[in-house]
């Protein structure tokens, strides 16, 4: 609720309109690509720039005024609510493949096997179908080395105690690293915030390379890929969506980071810094979800 | 409810507070009237774009065989009038009253976060010029329906991943818009505005609100798994690669239940504001309205398939989804008591906003018990995807969420823009209005009983007689909302010429701070948070 101060109003924005025509060029570029047209590419590159013009010029102002005293509290409450339902919109967002995952382990791939009701159906359809996961489904499916569909593949799941455990220490690690450089953005030890943002970020870009020579091994060695029918869609939409949010995240605390290397933030005015520590946190959490669903199980 | 103190209203400290000066004021604006207005423009220009659709669905169900259209551009009209109507039309209209209506009830100086605000609103703009787009395309636009069930939408042309894309930008849109009304309501209210004293227009928004933020990255991501199917060889919906397309209608009908009650709960939001005006008498029942609104919130969410009764489930998830469809009935009965109840020994008049808002109440119910009917798992395999189904959800989006945002334009039009609405013409557009919806849609039900299915271009002679008449009733109540058209343009331009007071109807300002400002109240309504008093109504 309101107290009796002033309130603060922004007028006249300009980047929400560039941001959304950045967005829709980017989105129309990748559908016109999609659909095989040659300009897709040119608008899709058309549109990044955009956006990253958009994404510099907006945080330049959102940073300047911030650090100029402009937000009361009142602001910072509506800042941090906002984070936190888009954070809870992001949750949902990965709950749908989290749910696919669910159901296509424990309802979908056991009835095409003819559990329930589904024993006539399948001797009818797929006779030769045993219902194990991992699977690539009752034709096997899969892509040869030129991207086109054959079926009765083979592939090799991902395993849990290589890469993928080794991922698991660097983001706890990161997580820890940035809840060290929160610390001593509190005890007013720059050095300590510079230091531990620098470990958090470079820990994510590792996070994300290894992802990477992951993805790297699965393509080439393993022939586990989008195609490989229902364990494949499911691993790389996971990881990948999982993946790309880390970047996202390390971006955020990029910036964060830049910024504190120019003097900003206060021990009582550091949204910027808790909106990217939640993040971070949160991308680490979803991460512990894949380890265990999608690696271990 | 509550009034303010009037010695802050037109205070004014030396920021620029005035607009922008010309056609650039609309598109960098951060002002929640400004935006408001947009949203409400461009949701009554998309309900005229869905309606010419609704009238070429019409005109080739006027008589069995094909007349005018292709089946194809046929099943695009289906599709397209849908999309349209729930993405560009209602939830755009809401999220208009939204914008103009909680800052001012809560006595907020303006939404919480502005420029999120107006980038929500260019947003929604293109996503829904994305999917128009698509009427241009090699192929056609989306025809599966608007649900977008596979495997048939992926045999879609050129339109998919730009019907995808569009669905992601509306998505975003709505969750911008979403977070800003939920943080507005908890953070901006005046002191003195506790949650049990905000109006029901605001409560209900706010629960919107957390189903918008729940549902719309579910549908996002049932969109994206269609993308990857089609273009990069996933095999979620593909029995093949061991998926499922029945997964695809459990991820759809996640998000779209819920999104039924996004049109729905601002509906009744707006009725429990206006009734009470009307009947003098305050809303019966304030804290079950809350409650009831919350339960049906909650229950949105744990009844989705019974929208798939008929596709194969076990026999436990028939009737679990069979049992729990029918609580929804409790809370939505309560309301209707409510409603009922505050008009008992009303001292009722009868201006057009009441009577929409009556007519919400009777039609509304209607429609409810086609639901319940349908929530009946057995019965439902009668009914299912025959015009029974399409009589039902009509009958609780046009003559509910469409007749309550009529009735919102007239009650909050003179407030708006400081002139009078012409309640002859007003009077007309809604006797056009509730007679010819009632010969549209009743006489669906009785084709659906028989067995006509939908999103069928031609049909069985048998249908012939009733399809006519239902058709006669679309093209009066398409054409009697050119009125409408004409009222607003009319009042913007000075309406009856009487200048309203600040509270316009009687004794309003007892159920709603808007009543207590000035009528148009000024570019910022507030710089300093107002006193709130409250008063006998609540």
């Amino acid at each position: 609720m309101s107290t009796n101060v002033a309130y603060y109003i922004p007028h006249k924005a300009t980047w929400p309109v560039i941001a959304t025509a950045g967005l829709v060029t980017m989105l129309a570029g990748f559908a016109n690509y999609l659909n095989g047209s040659s300009i897709g590419p040119t608008l899709m590159v058309v549109g990044l720039v955009i956006f990253i013009v958009m994404l510099a010029g907006w945080f330049t102002l959102q940073s300047g005024e911030s650090e100029s005293g402009m937000y009361n509290t009142q602001v910072g409450i509506s800042y941090r609510m906002g984070m936190m339902w888009f954070i809870f919109s992001e949750i949902m967002f990965f709950a749908v493949f989290f749910g696919t995952l669910y159901y296509t382990r424990n309802l979908s791939v056991p009835w095409l096997g003819g559990e329930g009701t589904g024993a006539a159906t399948k001797e009818l359809l797929w006779p030769t179908f045993e219902a194990t996961w991992p699977t690539n489904g009752p034709k096997g499916l899969g892509v040869d080395a030129s991207g086109a569909r054959t079926f009765g593949a083979e592939f090799e799941p991902m395993g849990a105690w290589g890469l993928p455990f080794l991922n698991t220490l660097i983001l706890l690690t990161s997580g820890v690293t940035c809840t060290w450089a929160h610390h001593g953005l509190l005890a007013k030890n720059r050095d300590q915030l510079i230091k531990g943002l620098i470990a958090t970020v470079a820990l994510g870009f590792t996070f994300v390379a290894f992802q990477a020579f992951e993805y790297h091994e699965a393509y080439t060695e393993m022939g586990l890929t989008l195609g490989s029918g229902i364990y494949g869609s499911t691993f790389f939409m996971l990881t990948g969506f999982h993946g790309f949010h880390v970047c996202i995240g390390a971006i955020i605390l990029s910036v964060v980071l830049f910024r504190s290397t120019r003097g900003h933030f206060k021990p009582e005015n550091h949204f910027a810094f808790e909106a990217a520590a939640w993040y971070w946190h949160f991308v680490d959490v979803v991460w512990l979800g894949l380890f265990v669903f999608v690696y271990l199980m | 409810m509550s009034a303010v103190t009037a010695e802050h209203v037109d205070h004014h400290d030396d920021h620029d507070h005035g607009p922008a000066k010309g056609l650039l004021r609309w598109v960098i604006t951060t002002n929640h009237k400004d935006i408001g207005t947009l949203y409400l423009v461009f949701a009554l220009a998309m309900f005229f774009v869905g309606g010419i659709m609704a009238m070429i669905i019409r005109a080739e169900l006027f008589e069995p065989g094909l007349q005018f259209v292709q089946p194809q551009f046929f099943n695009s009209m289906t599709t397209m009038h849908a999309l349209v109507m729930v993405f560009g039309a209602v939830m755009p209209a809401f999220v208009g009253l939204a914008n103009w209506m909680i800052p001012m009830m809560i006595g907020a100086p303006d939404m919480a976060l502005p420029r999120m605000n107006n980038m929500s609103f260019w947003l929604l703009v293109s996503g829904v010029l994305l999917l128009a787009s698509t009427l241009f395309m090699e192929g056609g636009s989306p025809a599966a329906g608007w649900t977008l069930y596979p495997p048939l939408v992926l045999q879609t042309g050129n339109a998919l991943p730009f019907a995808v894309f569009s669905v992601h930008l509306l998505g975003i849109s709505s969750i911008m818009g979403a977070i800003n009304i939920i943080a507005t309501i908890f953070n901006m209210r005046a002191p003195g505005m506790t949650l049990m004293k905000m109006p029901l227009f605001v409560w209900t928004w706010l629960i919107t609100g957390f189903l918008l933020i729940a549902i719309m990255p579910v549908f996002a991501g049932a969109v994206t798994m269609l993308l990857t199917d089609k273009f990069f060889g996933t095999s979620f919906f593909d029995a093949a690669g061991g998926g499922d397309p029945i997964l695809y209608q459990h991820i759809f009908w996640f998000f779209g239940h819920p999104e039924v009650y996004v049109m729905i709960l601002p509906t009744f939001g707006v009725a429990s504001t206006i009734i009470p005006v009307f009947a003098r008498k305050p809303l019966f029942g304030y804290s079950s309205m809350v409650y009831a609104t919350a339960s049906i919130a909650f229950l949105s969410f744990i009844v989705w398939a019974h929208h798939m009764f008929t596709v194969g489930m076990p026999v436990a998830g028939e009737l679990y989804f069979m049992y729990a469809t029918m609580l929804i009935a409790i809370p939505t009965g309560v309301k209707v008591f409510n409603w009922t109840a505050t008009m008992w020994k009303g001292s009722l008049t009868f201006e057009t906003p009441m009577l929409f808002s009556i007519a919400f109440v009777v039609l509304f119910t209607m429609g409810g018990f086609t639901g319940l009917m349908m929530s009946i798992a057995p019965s439902d395999f009668q009914y299912h995807d025959t015009y029974f189904i399409v009589a039902h959800f009509h009958y609780t989006l046009v003559p509910a969420s469409v007749f309550i945002l009529m009735a919102a334009g007239y009650y909050w039009l003179p407030k708006w823009t400081g002139h009078m609405y012409n309640e002859k013409i007003g009077q007309l557009h809604f006797w056009l209005s509730a007679v010819s919806v009632n010969i549209l849609f009743f006489p669906q039900h009785f084709l659906g009983l028989a067995g006509m299915p939908r999103r069928i271009p031609d049909y069985a002679v048998q249908f012939a007689d009733w399809n006519m008449i239902s058709s006669i009733g679309g093209f009066i109540f398409g054409a009697s909302q050119l009125l409408f058209l004409y009222i607003v343009i009319d009042t913007i331009r000075g309406g009856t010429g009487e200048k309203v007071t600040d509270e316009v109807w009687e004794d309003a300002h007892k159920h709603g701070l808007e009543w207590t400002l000035p009528s148009p109240p000024p570019y910022h309504t507030f710089t300093t948070p107002p006193t709130v008093i409250p008063t006998e109504h609540i």
